[in-house]
């Protein structure tokens, strides 16, 4: 019986030393975490994806609490409602973030710009665009394998099989920037979303002279400067034989699409040309 | 038993086809295309410009830095245009474009075939004749050669190795460069020797080349300090760490330059520029090339001046074979596959390598299957499956711990691997990547 009650006591006795020590650690070496981290990071989207310019999410959440303005500070993925929701927690001032999405400035499908080499080393642009130009005439243009697919975290990207060229579906681009650093020729950028998603841009970024760069490839941008003369927002700006349409100044107008000799400027989302005469039928929801 | 270097090397089928094939002079061309980029380090500086007269040997690029070389023309005429043009690897890149008319040399060049074996000038005149030649690095590596003739303070050398080895099948321009340019070589050897003030060289030459290194054997009895060291067949024996290892056993440590073993490696063809340089003033305008493949109808060597297009050199050995599937500018273990015909032969070009399209494909990538031959091949004793791994998952800071720097990119990895994994493409990807962030470091 005595074995028993030693044992009791013994034990009780060193949980007892144990936890004070335990407690009286856990008072000296405590460190102070603001509170509002964890709920900040608990309305933040928990994807990770860096597209705040940190490493994770917690890391925004950690800078989020930390600034005294975080009005220029914004989650692409989570948007306004994320930002206005960490405001709300903040009490600070949430800007007004632009809906940002990924756009691929490069047209040169098989069909556009046809192959010259054949390529069979490993199969990611990082290597190919180390190694050589590509296996199209342009050296600036999209290399097909893409690597800009597999950095998406977002299932916002499929390669098409017929053109060789990135796809990117709006629905899911989260704008987080991680294809931008994955094209080791800076060929995607991101681009205002624009009001019901309607976007102009040049797709190409060849730097070459027109006849080289319309040799290489059927749809290049070859630098005419006729889109640069016909904005009549200023939008347009030539450098390097190659047009660039700043989204800031542009007003949609369209005036510059017919005007490129090469179709390198594209429009995504506007409604199809409307026919001249007949007003276009508005749109009819069937009743329930 | 011949001596070669201690870890791993393969031996591909060597197709020495145009060995027997004495070199030959191509005319100059109409129109030479000179790249302001032909070595290591900092592009040369255009000196001249549209419509400016050159002659034969002027300078009409300056060298930019310690590490960079001056270029010369390597026609006489008229500067056309100064332009980005294709080079190699399909980018652009700035060249200076000279339409030939006549062949006017600069007047201190002496143009005479007689060899001129008396060395007068002191050991730093030579250095600066060399570098001011424009001398880079023949074996097709580019390194400006005045470099590594001036090592850092504290560091001697105590033996100059050279290299004769031609370690990649099918190039022969070393070898018909000893047989026929020997006593002019042998000259640039002491010359390179009395720049360096040491008493030792040796040249390494490999067991195939059995004339070579009787014929040198015979010539070096009349110099002091030379000795010929033939190897076994092994590449990539002509690697500097290598071909160090193989003459006097000393293995330079990793991240270390040949220096620090007391060594300086030089290429026999480099040793003839030498010669050309400080006894006849004549800088480094014109090179031996070999044009060869199983197909080629007239596999040659040809002696050709910088700036040649490529498909000049492919015409004089018979035309294109219309069985082509790539053309290499070098070796096949380390040249590169070239984008179009019009590029320009360059300092380093060493040869042009034609390749039937049966053979020209590189097979189905299939998964690693753990056999280690690429560990059991690796020169430098690196693991080059796991590289892959970490140049592919970009874990940089393990590669750099596994010394992905110190891959010499000889590619006997990817030759050896039995699953045609692409092992070098990705790591020279991993070098670059683990390059940066180790120079970011020293910033």
């Amino acid at each position: 019986m005595s074995v028993v009650l030693i044992t009791i006591v013994s034990l009780a006795g060193l949980g007892a030393i144990a936890a004070m020590i335990l407690y009286a650690a856990s008072k000296k070496f405590q460190v102070f975490e603001d509170p509002r981290i964890d709920e900040v990071e608990e309305v933040l989207p928990a994807t990770n994806c860096g597209g705040c310019g940190l490493p994770g999410c917690r890391a925004f959440a950690e800078a989020l609490v930390k600034a005294d303005d975080i009005s220029s500070m914004n989650c692409p993925v989570g948007g306004a409602d994320t930002m206005n929701a960490v405001a709300g927690i903040l009490g600070k001032e949430a800007g007004a973030a632009i809906p940002m999405v990924a756009v691929v400035r490069c047209n040169g499908s098989c069909e556009h710009a046809p192959k010259t080499t054949n390529y069979q080393g490993a199969q990611t642009c990082a290597v190919v665009s180390a190694l050589y130009g590509g296996e199209t005439g342009c050296a600036f243009g999209c290399d097909g394998l893409g690597d800009c697919v597999t950095s998406c975290k977002f299932d916002a990207m499929y390669m098409d099989d017929e053109t060789g060229l990135p796809v990117i579906i709006e629905e899911n681009c989260v704008a987080c920037g991680a294809c931008v650093d994955a094209c080791p020729k800076n060929i995607i950028e991101l681009r205002k979303k624009g009001p019901k998603s309607r976007r102009i841009f040049v797709s190409c970024v060849n730097k070459d002279k027109g006849a080289p760069a319309k040799k290489a490839c059927a749809v290049a941008c070859i630098g005419c400067s006729k889109c640069f003369k016909v904005c009549p927002h200023d939008a347009i700006e030539m450098k390097d034989n190659l047009a660039y349409i700043d989204y800031e100044k542009c007003k949609l107008c369209r005036k510059c699409v017919p005007e490129c000799p090469t179709k390198a400027i594209h429009e995504l989302n506007f409604p199809p040309p409307k026919p001249k005469v007949k007003k276009e039928e508005p749109e009819t929801t069937p009743a329930e | 038993m011949l001596k070669t270097f201690s870890l791993g090397g393969v031996h591909p089928a060597e197709n020495k086809l145009s060995a027997a094939k004495a070199t030959e002079i191509l005319p100059v061309p109409a129109e030479v295309v000179i790249p302001i980029s032909q070595h290591i380090g900092a592009p040369g500086t255009p000196v001249v410009k549209k419509g400016d007269e050159v002659k034969v040997g002027q300078v009409i690029a300056q060298s930019s830095g310690f590490v960079s070389a001056n270029i010369h023309s390597p026609v006489s005429g008229k500067v056309f245009k100064i332009d980005d043009i294709l080079d190699a690897s399909g980018y652009k890149r700035q060249a200076i474009i000279i339409k030939t008319e006549g062949d006017e040399w600069m007047a201190d060049i002496d143009r005479s075939d007689s060899i001129r074996k008396g060395i007068t000038l002191s050991a730093e005149e030579i250095v600066k004749r060399i570098g001011e030649a424009g001398i880079v690095g023949l074996g097709g590596a580019t390194f400006p050669a005045h470099v590594k003739l001036s090592p850092p303070p504290g560091k001697t050398c105590e033996v100059l190795i050279i290299n004769g080895v031609e370690c990649e099948p099918y190039l022969t321009s070393d070898h018909r460069l000893m047989l026929e340019k020997g006593e002019e070589m042998l000259v640039g050897v002491s010359l390179l020797m009395k720049a360096l003030s040491v008493d030792r060289a040796i040249i390494g030459i490999e067991n195939n080349k059995k004339d070579a290194i009787e014929h040198i054997r015979r010539l070096v009895s009349g110099y002091n300090g030379i000795s010929v060291q033939p190897l076994k067949v092994q590449y990539p024996q002509g690697g500097e760490k290598q071909l160090i290892d193989a003459c006097i056993g000393r293995q330079v440590p990793s991240g270390k330059l040949p220096i620090e073993v007391g060594a300086v490696v030089h290429n026999v063809g480099t040793a003839y520029a030498v010669y050309e340089a400080v006894q006849k003033s004549k800088p480094l305008i014109e090179r031996i090339v070999t044009v060869t493949g199983l197909s080629v109808k007239n596999p040659g060597n040809f002696l050709v001046r910088i700036g040649t297009p490529i498909s000049a050199l492919i015409e004089a050995a018979g035309g294109l074979p219309e069985d082509t599937g790539k053309v290499i500018a070098g070796g096949p273990m380390m040249g590169k596959a070239l984008a179009s015909l019009d590029v320009p032969v360059t300092k380093g070009t060493s040869g042009v390598l034609i390749v039937p399209e049966k053979i020209a494909g590189r097979g189905k990538t299939e998964y690693c299957i753990r056999c280690s031959k690429c560990v059991s091949a690796c020169p430098m004793g690196l693991s080059p499956y796991l590289l892959m791994t970490l140049a592919e998952k970009e874990i940089h800071d393990r590669a750099e711990e596994e010394k992905i720097m110190d891959c010499i990119e000889c590619g006997s990895c990817s030759f050896t691997c039995p699953s045609n994994r692409p092992l070098l493409d990705y790591i020279r990807l991993g070098k670059g990547k683990v390059g940066q962030i180790m120079r970011s470091r020293i910033k």
